[in-house]
C-alpha cells in the first residue's frame, strides 16, 4: 500500500519532469530552425558582389552595400549620442543622486522608457527631430531617435558597471585628497569601462536590428549611393529586408534570405562580442 | 617690498588659484552630469507631450466614443471615419495567442532550467535563449512570412496564412526570453532552506517545485508574464508583416487583421502632417503608450514585492 503510494508520486514526478523538458525543447527547436534556415537559404546569395555592389533593378539584382554601410552609420550615430549621455546619467545616479523624489522619478522614467513600443519612438522622432528640429527624414533624425530608445539601456548598464566598482577603491581615493570628480574620472570610470562597453555593444546590436522607428523617420528603400552627410536619407539592412520580403513582387527568394543572413550576422556578432568582453573581464577579475 | 613674497607663500597662492579653477571646471562637468541624469525624464515627458499635442486634436473631429468604439477606419473617404476598434481587437487577439503559448512554455522552461536541469544542459540552452532574444523583429516577421504562414494556412485550411494566429505564434517566441529569464531569477531567489525543509518532510523534487518553489516565486512569475504581454502588445514589425493587415473587426484569430502598432506603421507614411489621419495615428500611439506604461508599472510593483519577500 505504502510502496504503491510512493510509486504514483514518483510517476507523477516523472510525468511532470517530461513535460517541462518538452517545454524547453519547444523553446530550443525554433531557435535552431530559424538560425539554420537563414544560414542554409541565405548562403547561396552571399558573394563578393552582393556585399560590395549597389542594388539594381529595384533590388532584384546587384548587391546591398548601401544598406550594410547605412546600418553601420546608424549604429555609430546611435552610440555617439546614447553612450556619453548614458554614462553621465549612470555617474549621476551612482555618485551624486540622493535617495529623494527626483531619483525615484529618474528610475521610473528609465523603467518606462525601456517599455515604450518602438513604433512610438518612431512617432516621437518624427514629431521632434524630423519636424520640430527640421532635421528632415535623415540619418541624423534616425540616429537621434534610436539613441533615445537606447538611452534606457546605456544608463542601466553604466549604472550597474559603476556600482560594481568596490567601495574601498573610491574611499581610498577620497581619503588621499582627490575630489569627487577626480575619483570618478581616474578610478571609477576605468574600472567600470568593460561593463560600460558591453552595454554599448549590446545597444548597437539592438540599433542595427530596429526597423519600426527608422521606417518612420528616414530609411529609404533604394538609393544610388551612400549618404554623403547626416542630413540625407539612407538605406538600412532591416528596412531593406522588410521591403524586399513584403513589398517587391518577383523578388528572387535567395536574395531575400541573403539580406536576412547578413542582418542576422551583424546583429548576432555584436551580441557575441558583448559576451566575450563580459567573460574576459570576469576572468581577469577572478585572476586578479 | 610688498612684491617680495617668500617662495612658500607664492606656491600657496598658485595652488589656491589652481584649486579654484579646478573647482569651477568640476562644477561645469557636474552640471552636465546632472542634466544627463534628468535626460530620461525629459525624453519621457517629451514623448507624452508630443503624443498629447498631436493626438488629442482628433477628438475635436471624432468624439472619443466614436474613436474608441467605432468599427470603421476609413481615413481617405469623404467624410473620413476613424474608429480604432478593429486594431484594438486585433491587438487583443495576437496578444492572447502569444500569451497562451509563451506563458506555460516559458514558465515550465524556467522551472526546468533553474530547478532540474544539469549544469551542462543549462549552459547550452541559455545561450540559445539569448540568441532568440537577439533576433531582430523584422527577421521574425520574415520567418513568419516564409516558414510559418504556409504551415498555418494548410493546417487550418485558410485562404491566407497571414493571420492573427500566425503573428501570435511568432510573438510568443519573441516574448519567451523575457518570461524565462525573469521567472528563472524569481525561482532562484526562493531560499534553498525552503526546499531543504520540503525534502526533509519527505516531498519529492517535483512536489517541492510545485508546492514550494513556484508559490514562492509567484509574484516574480506574474511580473515576468506581464513583461511578456507588454512586449507582445508593443511589437511592430512582426505583426505588420504577418498579421494580414485586414481592416475589419476580427472575430477569430485565424482571420487577417491589423494590430494597433501595425496600423501606425503602415499609415504614417501616407498621412498628411497635421491632417486628421496623422492626428488619429498619434492618438493610437497614445493609447499604446498608456497601455504599455500601465503594464510596466504594475509589473515593476509586483517585482519589487517579490524582491522584498525574501530580503532579510
Amino acid at each position: 500500500m505504502k510502496a504503491r503510494a510512493i510509486s504514483t508520486r514518483q510517476l507523477s514526478q516523472r510525468a511532470a519532469f517530461s513535460l517541462i523538458i518538452v517545454a524547453t525543447i519547444i523553446v530550443v527547436i525554433p531557435v535552431l530552425v530559424i538560425v539554420l534556415q537563414i544560414i542554409l537559404n541565405g548562403a547561396s546569395a552571399i558573394s563578393w558582389d552582393f556585399l560590395t555592389q549597389a542594388p539594381s533593378q529595384a533590388g532584384k539584382a546587384g548587391g546591398i552595400l548601401p544598406a550594410i554601410v547605412g546600418t553601420f552609420y546608424l549604429m555609430l550615430g546611435t552610440i555617439v549620442f546614447a553612450l556619453p549621455l548614458g554614462v553621465m546619467a549612470g555617474i549621476y545616479l551612482t555618485e551624486y543622486a540622493r535617495d529623494n523624489w527626483l531619483t525615484r522619478l529618474i528610475n521610473l522614467a528609465i523603467l518606462n522608457l525601456a517599455g515604450v513600443p518602438s513604433i512610438v519612438y518612431g512617432l516621437f522622432g518624427l514629431g521632434i527631430f524630423v519636424l520640430l528640429f527640421h532635421f528632415g527624414m535623415s540619418l541624423l533624425s534616425a540616429s537621434l531617435t534610436l539613441a533615445c530608445q537606447a538611452l534606457a539601456m546605456t544608463v542601466t548598464t553604466s549604472r550597474e558597471a559603476i556600482l560594481a566598482v568596490p567601495r574601498e577603491y573610491k574611499e581610498g581615493s577620497l581619503a588621499v585628497g582627490a575630489t569627487r570628480w577626480q575619483t570618478i574620472r581616474h578610478l571609477v570610470l576605468p574600472q567600470a569601462l568593460p561593463g560600460i562597453i558591453t552595454g554599448a555593444v549590446l545597444a548597437m546590436s539592438r540599433a542595427a536590428g530596429e526597423t519600426a522607428p527608422i521606417l518612420v523617420v528616414g530609411a529609404a528603400f533604394l538609393l544610388p549611393g551612400l549618404p554623403q552627410s547626416p542630413f540625407e536619407q539612407f538605406m538600412a539592412l532591416p528596412y531593406h529586408l522588410y521591403t524586399v520580403s513584403a513589398h517587391v513582387p518577383g523578388m528572387p527568394k535567395s536574395t531575400v534570405w541573403g539580406v536576412a543572413l547578413v542582418l542576422l550576422v551583424v546583429v548576432l556578432s555584436f551580441n557575441v562580442l558583448a559576451t566575450i568582453i563580459r567573460l574576459r573581464t570576469r576572468q581577469r577579475r577572478l585572476n586578479a | 617690498m610688498l612684491e617680495q613674497l617668500s617662495p612658500a607663500t607664492t606656491a600657496r597662492e598658485i595652488n589656491k588659484n589652481l584649486q579654484r579653477r579646478w573647482r569651477l571646471g568640476e562644477k561645469f562637468i557636474e552640471g552636465w552630469i546632472f542634466l544627463a541624469g534628468i535626460l530620461t525624464i525629459i525624453v519621457l515627458l517629451g514623448i507624452i507631450a508630443l503624443l498629447l499635442k498631436e493626438g488629442l486634436p482628433i477628438f475635436l473631429d471624432t468624439p472619443p466614443w466614436e474613436f474608441f468604439f467605432g468599427t470603421k477606419w476609413h481615413p481617405v473617404s469623404d467624410p473620413p471615419t476613424f474608429g480604432i476598434m478593429p486594431f484594438f481587437v486585433a491587438t487583443i487577439w495576437v496578444t492572447l495567442v502569444a500569451t497562451a503559448i509563451s506563458v506555460p512554455v516559458g514558465v515550465a522552461c524556467a522551472a526546468y532550467l533553474s530547478e532540474v536541469a544539469p549544469a551542462k544542459v543549462r549552459e547550452t540552452v541559455k545561450p540559445l535563449i539569448e540568441i532568440l532574444a537577439g533576433i531582430p523583429s523584422v527577421v521574425m516577421g520574415f520567418i513568419g512570412l516564409m516558414l510559418l504562414s504556409p504551415l498555418v494556412q494548410s493546417a487550418f485550411n485558410l485562404n491566407t496564412g497571414l493571420s492573427g494566429l500566425t503573428a501570435g505564434i511568432m510573438l510568443s517566441l519573441m516574448s519567451l526570453p523575457i518570461i524565462i529569464s525573469v521567472s528563472e531569477d524569481a525561482l532562484r531567489a526562493v531560499p534553498s532552506d525552503f526546499r531543504q525543509a520540503a525534502y526533509a518532510l519527505g516531498a519529492t523534487r517535483w512536489e517541492t517545485i510545485w508546492h514550494v518553489s513556484i508559490p514562492g516565486a509567484l509574484s516574480g512569475i506574474t511580473a515576468a508574464i506581464m513583461l511578456g504581454v507588454g512586449r507582445a502588445i508593443g511589437e511592430t514589425m512582426t505583426v505588420l508583416m504577418v498579421a494580414g493587415g485586414a481592416l475589419a473587426v476580427p472575430v477569430s484569430p485565424t482571420e487577417p487583421m491589423m494590430p494597433m502598432t501595425a496600423a501606425i506603421a503602415s499609415g504614417i507614411g501616407n498621412a498628411v502632417r497635421g491632417g486628421l489621419q496623422y492626428q488619429a495615428l498619434f492618438a493610437i500611439g497614445l493609447v499604446l503608450f498608456v497601455i504599455t506604461l500601465a503594464v510596466n508599472l504594475v509589473a515593476d510593483r509586483v517585482l519589487e514585492r517579490q524582491k522584498r519577500k525574501f530580503a532579510r
